[in-house]
């Protein structure tokens, strides 16, 4: 309908255009896929194909489980216009606690113990987000300064909870949790774990065209579906195929999927239906988009913007369970400079600072992308030094390039 | 007209620092009224809805609804109420799609409990249809659309749930002429049904074809209230700009 005067497009343009149209594919996701693959191959070359090894992406996806999970949190504290400065402290503070109780406290190798540390943690990290998120939200201090303080108080407290001694070693059980040895959930538990996603994956595409079409709306044609199933079943797979290609030692035994990586899987799925089918993350991007009008319409903006702050503190607290299980240790340093990883994750996952744009499944790619420049920069022997330095540019690429994107789409 | 207003205000007052924005301002609506509420910019009109609305809270004053004093200290209250405005800035969310909006603090939801995005959007096709027919691209954010469609937004968010009072603060100032004549079907439409409107414009031909009674504000103070038979739109332009009626009036319809 609406040609551009100056000729038409070539034909190959135009049908990739249309074809992202009809699949309703962002583009902007797409573009951070692409981006992904380009440094996945990037680094392959440059490590002489370590990279790509079945060990490596293994250790990369339990790396970048952590991050990934706090990136989810802070996609809803900056989507609603704020920002939480203090997460890598509070995940070391949580953390300490955590370690402490189950080492020093509570009766070591007794059943209850390390799920009463975990249940205690989560806790834990429930509270320190509701005491921020009430100063924000009741107090009106901006969050800036409300989590900068927090920043310093709990990176104290982290060191004050043993007087910085670093407690170990963590019930063995619990370490599972972090990955370790043997913290995968085998060949086996893997295969049914992806077949099981993959029927999720078909469930939720059918309901949501009988849903359309009951209403009358447009579907994306059937093949579109097929394709976009395919493409989904091919990942799964194929994640599923690496995890198990890596064995334990001295053995062929796979691994399979670690477990940190699985908690991941459950805080994405949970928090991207938090933010796309609840009443809350509809009123979390509202306040984001306008923070008047969302008052004017009746939310209760106070009340939302403390449940945000909670939920960044519980998933500090699933962070630092993680943190402590791989360390086999509570040590007060931990989390140090998280909260510049896990800010950069969801900016470079293309949640805008202005507010009222992001998604959990951007902040997962950012963690990702960050993770494995790090991870590639490591195996090619560059000094910590020099990555701090690469890894400053990316974000301000990243973000530069975000601006540029929205700039020519309009 | 013998029961209860449906709403009075009484001697409200609104101060914002040393500008005295309302000045103890009172205003009653019936049922099946559309009371006209003018004034030059910044006489204070949005300022005594907002107190109405529950955007901002009253420095003094009262309110009934039904006769009954409420109070009205956020926009849930007056949600409560049945008090349904249309803002002059619209108040919507840019970032969310037309349906996101019109649901805004009301979603829908499933048997479970999570939002119901497709029959929002079944209902917002209907409620769009009906004051624009050519807005289709309802599902693309609204800082995409223009003006009018963004206008048409806010009208079907306040007439959506079945209000009682309807606040309408320059509800077709982005519209154009067809919108506008839509907009003025279905505020008679409203007031047929029984509900009162206040409505705020600059607009003579809307005023005068709609309003049954208006009232004139001038540097936040009421000027004069009159049923609309009386006064000439000469006279509403004397009260306007000088915040008296001309020299020697007597009502148009002989009082
Ligand atoms: N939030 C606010 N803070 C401070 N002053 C305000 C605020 N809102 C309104 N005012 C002041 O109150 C006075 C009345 O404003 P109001 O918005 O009610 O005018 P209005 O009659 O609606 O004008 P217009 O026709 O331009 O919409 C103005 O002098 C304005 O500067
Ligand atoms: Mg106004």
């Amino acid at each position: 309908m609406t040609e551009p005067s100056g000729g038409a497009p070539p034909k190959i343009q135009r049908d990739w255009a249309a074809l992202l149209r009809v699949a309703e594919i962002d583009t902007r996701m797409l573009a951070m896929v692409v981006v992904l693959v380009v440094v996945w191959l990037g680094l392959n070359l440059l490590t002489d194909g370590i990279f790509m090894t079945a060990r490596n992406l293994y250790n990369l996806a339990v790396q970048s489980s952590v991050v990934g999970i706090m990136a989810t949190g802070m996609v809803l504290v900056i989507v609603a216009r704020h920002i939480d400065l203090s997460v890598g402290s509070v995940m070391g503070f949580t953390g300490m606690v955590i370690a402490w109780l189950q080492v020093d406290v509570f009766t070591l190798g007794a059943a209850w113990n390390w799920p009463t540390t975990i249940l205690l943690g989560l806790a834990l990290g429930a509270a320190i987000g509701a005491f921020q998120g009430y100063w924000v939200a009741y107090r009106a201090i901006p969050a800036f300064v409300v989590t900068l303080g927090g920043l310093l108080m709990f990176r104290g407290g982290a060191f004050l909870v043993t007087d910085g001694r670093t407690v170990a070693p963590m019930d063995p059980t619990y370490q599972l949790l972090g990955g370790g040895i043997n913290g995968s959930i085998g060949a086996t538990w893997s295969w049914v774990f992806g077949l099981a996603a993959i029927a999720l994956v078909a469930f939720m595409a059918w309901r949501n065209r009988s849903s359309r079409l009951r209403h009358g709306f447009p579907t994306k044609p059937v093949w579109v579906e097929l394709l976009l199933f395919a493409v989904w079943a091919v990942l799964i797979v194929g994640f599923v195929l690496v995890m198990n290609a890596y064995t334990k030692p001295r053995s062929d035994i796979p691994r399979g999927i670690p477990v940190p990586v699985l908690i991941l899987i459950a805080v994405v799925v949970g928090m991207s239906l938090i933010s796309r089918i609840t009443r809350f993350g509809r009123y979390v991007f509202a306040m984001g988009g306008n923070p008047r009008a969302a008052e004017l319409s009746g939310i209760d903006v106070k009340k939302t913007t403390l449940l945000i702050f909670v939920i960044m503190g519980i998933l500090c607290g699933i962070a630092a369970v993680i943190t402590t299980a791989r360390l086999n240790a509570g040590a007060n340093s931990m989390g140090m400079l998280a909260e510049l990883s896990v800010i950069a994750a969801a900016v470079i996952g293309g949640t805008s600072l202005a507010g009222g744009v992001g998604s959990i499944a951007g902040a997962i790619l950012g963690a990702v992308i960050m993770q494995s420049l790090e991870n590639g920069m490591v195996l090619m022997g560059v000094s910590s030094a020099m990555r701090q330095v690469i890894i400053g540019l990316v974000l301000i690429i990243a973000v530069w390039f975000d601006s540029m994107y929205k700039k020519n789409r309009r | 007209m013998t029961e209860a207003p449906l709403v009075e205000i009484r001697n409200i007052h609104k101060r914002f620092g040393g500008v005295h924005a309302v000045k103890d301002v009172s205003i009653d609506l019936h049922p099946g009224e559309v009371v006209g509420v003018l004034g030059h910019n910044g006489a204070g009109k949005s300022v005594l809805m907002s107190m109405l609305s529950g955007a901002l809270p009253a420095d003094s004053g009262e309110i009934l609804v039904r006769g009954e004093r409420a109070r009205i200290d956020n926009p849930r209250d007056a949600r409560r109420y049945g008090i349904e405005t249309i803002y002059q800035t619209l108040a919507l969310a840019d970032n969310l799609n037309a349906p996101a909006n019109l649901f805004l603090g009301r979603e829908l939801r499933t048997r479970w409990g999570t939002l119901d995005d497709d029959s929002m959007e079944a209902e917002a096709r209907k409620v769009f249809h009906r004051l624009n027919p050519n807005f289709t691209n309802i599902n693309d954010p609204v800082i995409n659309m223009s003006g009018g469609q963004r206008q048409v937004v806010a009208i079907g968010r306040a007439i959506y749930f079945n209000a009682c009072i309807l606040i309408m603060d320059e509800p077709t100032a982005a519209l154009g002429p067809s919108e506008t004549a839509m907009v003025a079907d279905l505020t008679k439409q409203l007031r047929a049904e029984g509900i009162g409107i206040f409505l705020i414009s600059h607009d003579m031909h809307d005023v005068f074809d709609l309003c049954d009674r208006v009232m004139v504000m001038k540097n936040g103070e009421s000027v004069g209230i009159h049923p609309i038979a009386e006064v000439t739109k000469d006279d509403v332009l004397s009260l306007i700009i000088l915040g008296q009626l001309p020299e020697g009036w007597t009502p148009r319809n002989g009082g």
